[in-house]
């Protein structure tokens, strides 16, 4: 095994640090209330983010994960969150407060998630390098609670951060895994661009369309359709 | 490049190209025109694919990539060809503005170009790539009608297949993860033609992983219960020739990746049997879609559902495997897609005509236009899987090879093929037959109904006359995959 990548080493140390700084802000995500508050935090996971690609492409030794790390910053650290802000700001929703979860039931099921994901991963992956199960483990455990905050919040734009913090755990697994191709950056990189747009879009149709980001009254459409 | 490649490099860019310039079109009926000339040339380059199939470190022209590129580039070129009538109507009543026509024929390329990139990629990434891509063509042009409807169809869309294919992506990551300690890292890890040859070799518990995820992922796209619910309201809100492109290309490309997948997981002594899973999300698809049959008092809905049953039949088939059971799916997934574009196309019509989708508004569809409601009932027929089209024979093969491995199966086979075929003929004779309701929109021209006619004489001929090189290139494909 690589000295640079067990218990005790900085590689291995910062890694993990990173990689589970990601996790703690994808729980801070899961109960705040605030939507400017999710925003930000969503801005700080992708900055948290970018350092663990920057990291990983340093010990790693493969410059492309720079690229992807730039990705993280510009794109999601600054330009979406940038645009979020904007469209927050426009619609007056800022400090609105948007019916989470309480904080001791999301805190829980997201535990439970994390849990699962160890569970899943670690006894599975025994044959691959220590930091890259854990890392695998991590970024599952982001993923999962994504889906979680997903399935919590009530508005569009909470849940579309939340989509977007899910695809912040996928860039975590893709950037732990040794020598994986360019390939899957630049996919994803090419998602959160157009995914961006297409998101705009859809806030502005939502907004001409019912003068609210909530979509708890679009379901109604689906009953009268059937 | 050599030319050879260069042909399927051109199936794939030349769409993607005619998007763009489709974008700065402004006169409906060129961008119309533009539209058919390009899915046509596609066609016709997609036909030379056969007899220069190649593998290359990016594209992978398999019998399999071919067979999908074949029939996606057919019902591309008969539903663009549709499109031209319908779009003009739509203009004409006003519910579609010229800037919304504009993108729908730029989209409805967009669509095609990235489906056929799924198909013919040799790499797992770049077919999810392409697969999001796709996606969000559709989302986009789900949503061109702006009604309430659509905007929620193509937002629920978006939200269930986009969570879908990240886990997909994760999938791909733990199947990469896999593959590079015996293939070593970089691309020919994630290649779909070097995976299925080291599959045995592979890790089996991360294997599994990956195949769940996968399955998850691509499984939402092939709208298989219990992930279908994007799939009604995105067929129903959507512009008409465009659930026909829907239900057989995006559909398609995700059952053949999981016919890919099913090849690479099952040569894994190790791995879990993803002939089971498969089965398992068949029957449910089945079952569920073949009882919400009954339920639903909207056309389009109704046959998006009937997509899903479909859907799950082939995902059964391809579940139970061996070259019986893959060679039935394979001819299952051909005949529906044609007989469900030809569904669609004249329900689109029809919907126009009638000026509306309820089946209340409906009826008499013979009486008020005896080619629509004649060519719609054979359709009808066609997808219930009468004979003489070939989803009987498809059918039957199944149901032979499922007495034959796993008699048990056919119970809860049966009852969901008996229910949906039920409610079909139900919806048939108050469809077709019945009291006429008025016609308030315009009577379609015989030339709109031309693809349709095509499309279920190609699926009569399988049905009842198969060539002997085509039951020999079926063979064949199912021969490539069977582990």
């Amino acid at each position: 095994m690589d000295p640079r990548m067990g218990y005790g080493a900085l590689g291995y140390d910062l890694a993990h640090l990173l990689g589970t700084a990601t996790l703690v802000l994808s729980f801070v995500l899961l109960y705040q209330k605030r939507i400017d508050a999710v925003v930000n935090t969503y801005a700080a996971q992708a900055w948290v983010l970018a350092a663990a690609a920057f990291w990983q492409g340093w010990v790693q030794d493969s410059p492309h994960l720079y690229v992807t790390g730039l990705i993280a910053l510009l794109a999601k650290g600054v330009a979406i969150p940038l645009a979020l802000h904007n469209i927050v700001r426009r619609l007056r929703i800022g400090r609105s407060i948007e019916s989470a979860l309480g904080v001791f039931p999301s805190m829980a099921l997201g535990m439970g998630m994390v849990a699962l994901a160890i569970l899943v991963v670690l006894p599975i992956t025994l044959g691959a390098q220590v930091l890259t199960r854990e890392d695998l483990a991590i970024a599952l455990s982001v993923v999962l609670l994504g889906l979680l905050m997903m399935i919590t919040r009530r508005t569009a734009l909470t849940q579309v951060i939340a989509f977007m913090s899910m695809e912040n755990g996928l860039i975590l697994a893709a950037v732990g895994v040794a020598g994986m191709p360019l390939v899957v950056e630049l996919s994803v990189a090419v998602l959160v661009l157009v995914a961006a747009i297409v998101f705009g879009e859809f806030f502005f149709r939502i907004r001409s369309q019912f003068d609210s980001l909530d979509i708890s009254h679009l379901d109604r459409v689906g009953e009268a359709h059937r | 490049m050599n030319p050879l490649q260069s042909i399927a490099g051109a199936v794939i860019v030349l769409p993607l190209l005619a998007s763009a310039l489709l974008f700065t079109v402004r006169r409906t009926e060129v961008s119309a025109w533009i539209n058919i000339a390009v899915s046509a040339v596609v066609l016709g380059l997609a036909c030379l694919l056969p007899w220069h199939l190649h593998v290359s470190t990016y594209l992978l022209v398999d019998r399999l990539s071919v067979h999908v590129v074949l029939l996606t580039a057919f019902i591309g070129l008969c539903s663009a060809w549709v499109s031209r009538d319908y779009i003009a109507v739509e203009r004409d009543a006003e519910r579609l503005d010229r800037r919304r026509a504009q993108q729908y024929f730029a989209l409805f390329q967009a669509l095609l170009g990235f489906v056929l990139f799924a198909v013919l990629s040799n790499n797992l990434g770049v077919t999810w790539v392409a697969m999001e891509a796709a996606t969000i063509a559709g989302v986009l042009v789900v949503g061109l009608p702006r009604t309430e409807a659509a905007v929620e169809a193509s937002w629920k869309y978006f939200m269930i297949c986009g969570v879908g294919i990240a886990l997909a992506l994760f999938g791909t990551i733990v199947l990469y993860l896999a593959a590079q300690t015996v293939l070593g890292a970089g691309l020919p890890a994630m290649s779909w033609s070097e995976l299925p040859a080291v599959a045995a070799k592979l890790h089996a518990p991360l294997l599994n992983l990956a195949f769940v995820f996968l399955v998850i992922g691509y499984g939402t796209k092939a709208g298989l219960a219990p992930l279908h619910a994007w799939m009604p309201d995105a067929h129903a809100e959507g512009p008409t020739p465009v659930s026909a492109v829907l239900a057989s290309s995006i559909l398609n490309v995700a059952l053949t990746i999981l016919l890919r997948l099913r090849d690479v997981v099952g040569r894994n002594a190790g791995a879990i049997s993803p002939g089971s899973v498969l089965m398992l999300f068949g029957l449910l698809s089945l079952l569920m879609a073949g009882f919400s049959l009954w339920r639903r008092r909207d056309v389009k809905r109704f046959f998006s559902f009937s997509t899903i049953e479909q859907n799950g039949i082939v995902a059964f088939a391809f579940g139970l495997g061996g070259p019986v059971g893959t060679f039935a799916g394979l001819l299952h997934m051909t005949v529906h897609t044609l007989c469900k574009a030809a569904v669609f196309q004249c329900v689109g019509r029809a919907t126009q005509l009638k000026g509306s989708q309820k089946f209340a508004d409906m009826s008499g569809l013979i009486a008020g236009s005896r080619m629509l409601g004649l060519t719609l009932a054979a359709a009808i027929v066609a997808v219930a899987g009468m004979p003489p089209f070939g989803l009987f024979t498809s059918e039957f093969m199944m149901l032979a090879e499922t007495a034959k491995r796993l008699p048990y199966a056919l119970i809860p086979l049966g009852i969901g093929l008996l229910v949906g075929v039920w409610a079909l003929l139900w919806r048939l004779i108050t469809l077709c037959m019945g009291e006429p309701t008025p016609n308030p929109g315009p009577m379609p021209h015989w030339s709109a109904l031309v693809p349709a006619w095509a499309q279920l004489a190609i699926a009569a001929v399988l049905g009842l006359a198969m060539p002997g090189a085509v039951y020999a290139w079926f063979a064949a494909i199912a021969a490539g995959v069977v582990s």
